[in-house]
């Protein structure tokens, strides 16, 4: 079986000059098609480490990291670029949307980077109005950033996040600025992409929205210290 | 599909920036007065220098002019002993000799003049008195509004006629037609047969040939200045007698090509060595070589204008670094966004470069139409500055004369140059704030509240 993702002894350290952090001590990990994980733990932990490797956004000091089949740990920054424009989907616990773009333009970004640069053609544009559809907000195109409600704001960015179907979603506390009822909503549109079949991996300190995920792993200083499985 | 990503990019450039209008607008203010003095200070240079240059030409490219000097030394004996004849100048000899032995003389103008005082009835007033030839009207450009020149035959009979300038016509002639009336010039009369058409007074040039005003002028013919006036003339002034014998006050030869005009004002100086071995009361001036002069002074004219209005778009360009600076760290968020969506560092550089580039390009392409405007804007300051500034020093002084009758040309080549500038400046001076915007660690930039 291929796995979307694959960690495979994974160490980070941070130089600080007169110490040596080590956030990640040796983590080895599966994620296969179709996964949907909960990642916990106290601060401090490692697990923003981990995401941030698991998006490309940094590379590890020692280990492997496969990506939809290639090793992406030792990738140069443009190429790096690349497989987070390619591979990954981000959503941030702060939304993170660009306060000038409105709604679609939002959604769009992720196009305007591809590989090659081709330019954003109408059909493109098609697929925006779909993924806007998907998550409620076809009558919100037009809209800016501060026009919409914090749970509004975050389905812009899972449908930003899907533009470019990645190989996995990588959520960033995904609820965390939201309110009990705007957080199921969310929760039950992330399952409902997992149920079609997307690799969701999530990081979490709430247990509510934990076990809505199939696997939760928890970290503990720099390791993975244990794995629970709830019923997905 | 390039074109389609750079209209997209500029589109995204232009929306970033109309979020704050203000600071967009004030920055690009400095690049916009920046173009505009560059603009304007290289028209204002290229007036001054075309006036001085239409100045020279009135001259003539291809003469040689000579005029009598009186020698410094002589005239301060002068003036101790009271009166006593000045004897000093070109000689009719002189003219004869350089008409006669330089080939590449086509033409050539004896002048005689002196100030005298004219009267018509019971007005009156002090004209130049010029006796010269036919070829006179020629060589100084001048136009006849009504009736005609001295001709040979005036010359030859030694004619009591007389040319005046538009000036003398209005001042003896307020009322009455002049032609046909006879103004007594000392105390012989001259028949009015010509009136020349008003002409602007050309400044002195460099200090070897002083203004000349052609609007008091009166033209005789030579020979009959020579008759009625002699070589010798004689001026009261409060309580002193000085006396001049001149026999001609200018030559002006014309030269067949202007290629041979240093060549032939060489040997002019040569021959005049000759005829004038004791003292040097003659100038020999080349308007070729003042039209060199004039070029060259333009040039450098040029230079310090334009580097001085460079200066005001240098420091439009700081102000940009300053602003683009301000607003990376503003929207480090919206970078790491970016990056994280997959943007790669060079995307980010070219996106900031943007938008230094169409605040600079857009502040450029105002400041070419506000250049455009500099004339319009010169009169005003100048009209503004002669009804409350300079009072009485309008044309009389030399800077005076330079600031008041010169116009502004706007070179059309700074127009294209004033707008790359602004846009290289854009780029000089965005490439730091957009580098340090690429650079920034993605994960960082997220963080960043």
């Amino acid at each position: 079986m291929q796995y979307a993702a694959e960690l495979i002894n994974i160490e980070k350290h941070y130089d600080l000059g007169s110490v040596v952090v080590k956030a990640l001590r040796g983590v080895s990990m599966n994620f296969p098609r179709g996964d949907y994980v909960a990642i916990m733990g106290s601060s401090g932990s490692g697990k923003s480490t981990l995401l941030n490797l698991l998006g490309g956004l940094d590379r590890p000091t020692n280990g492997k990291y496969i990506l939809g089949g290639t090793d992406v740990a030792n990738l140069s920054d443009d190429e790096l670029s690349y497989k987070r424009n390619q591979l990954i989907g981000f959503i941030f616990q702060s939304y993170n949307l660009i306060p000038q773009y409105t709604v679609l333009e939002n959604i769009a970004i992720p196009l305007i980077y591809r590989p090659g640069y081709p330019s954003v053609s109408a059909d493109d544009i098609k697929h925006c109005e779909e993924l806007a559809r998907r998550v409620g907000l076809s009558d919100r195109l037009d809209h800016r950033p501060f026009q919409l409600s914090g749970g509004q704001q975050q389905r812009v960015a899972i449908a930003r996040a899907l533009v470019n179907e990645p190989e996995i979603v990588l959520a960033d506390e995904p609820t965390g600025n939201l309110d009990s009822a705007t957080e199921a909503e969310i929760m039950e549109l992330l399952g409902q992409l997992n149920r079609e079949g997307r690799t969701i991996i999530m990081v979490t300190h709430e247990d509510s929205v934990a076990r809505r995920a199939k696997r939760q792993i928890f970290m503990k200083d720099g390791l993975i210290a244990g794995e629970g499985i709830f019923p997905g | 599909m390039f074109a389609q990503n750079t209209i997209r990019t500029v589109r995204s450039a232009m929306k970033s920036l109309l979020l704050h209008k203000l600071r967009s607008g004030l920055t690009m203010l400095g690049i916009v007065f920046g173009v505009f003095s560059v603009i304007a200070m290289l028209a204002i240079g290229e007036g001054a220098s075309l006036q001085a240059q239409k100045q020279v030409l009135e001259l003539g490219a291809t003469n040689i002019i000579i005029v009598s000097v009186k020698p410094p030394d002589e005239s301060q004996q002068s003036s101790t002993s009271g009166s006593r004849v000045l004897q000093y100048g070109l000689l009719r000899s002189d003219f004869d000799l350089l008409t006669s032995t330089i080939p590449t003389v086509v033409s050539a103008v004896p002048i005689r003049e002196s100030q005298q005082h004219v009267r018509y009835l019971d007005k009156e007033m002090n004209a130049r008195l010029v006796g010269c030839t036919e070829e006179y009207v020629a060589m100084n450009h001048l136009e006849l509004e009504r009736g005609r020149f001295i001709s040979e035959q005036d010359q030859l009979n030694m004619l009591n006629v007389a040319v005046i300038a538009r000036e003398v016509a209005d001042t003896l002639f307020p009322l009455t037609d002049p032609i046909g009336k006879s103004i007594r010039v000392d105390d012989n009369y001259y028949k009015i047969v010509g009136i020349t058409k008003e002409r602007t007074a050309s400044a002195a040039i460099g200090g070897s040939l002083s203004g000349q005003d052609y609007n008091k002028d009166i033209y005789i013919p030579l020979r009959t200045f020579f008759v009625r006036f002699g070589d010798l003339i004689i001026a009261r002034q409060t309580g002193s007698f000085s006396a001049e014998q001149v026999e001609l006050n200018q030559i002006t030869l014309k030269i067949e090509d202007s290629s041979q005009v240093i060549a032939t004002s060489e040997s002019v100086k040569e021959s005049l060595k000759l005829t004038h071995p004791r003292k040097k009361d003659y100038a020999v001036i080349v308007p070729l070589e003042l039209l060199e002069q004039a070029r060259q002074i333009r040039l450098i004219f040029t230079a310090v204008l334009g580097s001085i209005a460079a200066i005001s778009l240098v420091v439009g360009g700081i102000g940009i670094m300053n602003i683009m600076l301000a607003t990376v760290t503003e929207r480090t968020r919206e970078i790491g966004i970016r990056r994280a969506l997959g943007a790669r560092q060079r995307d980010i550089t070219e996106q900031f470069l943007t938008e230094t580039i169409v605040l600079s390009g857009t502040g450029g392409i105002i400041g070419v139409f506000l250049g455009l405007s500099t004339p319009l804007a010169f009169g005003l300051i100048r009209s503004l500055m002669k009804s409350f500034l300079l009072e009485g020093a309008d044309s009389s002084s030399e800077a005076g004369r330079i600031f008041f009758e010169m116009e502004p040309q706007i070179a059309f080549w700074s127009l294209p140059l004033a707008f790359g500038i602004s846009v290289g400046i854009g780029i000089i001076f965005g490439l730091y704030p957009a580098r340090s915007a690429a650079r920034l660690d993605p994960i960082e930039a997220l963080r960043h509240e």
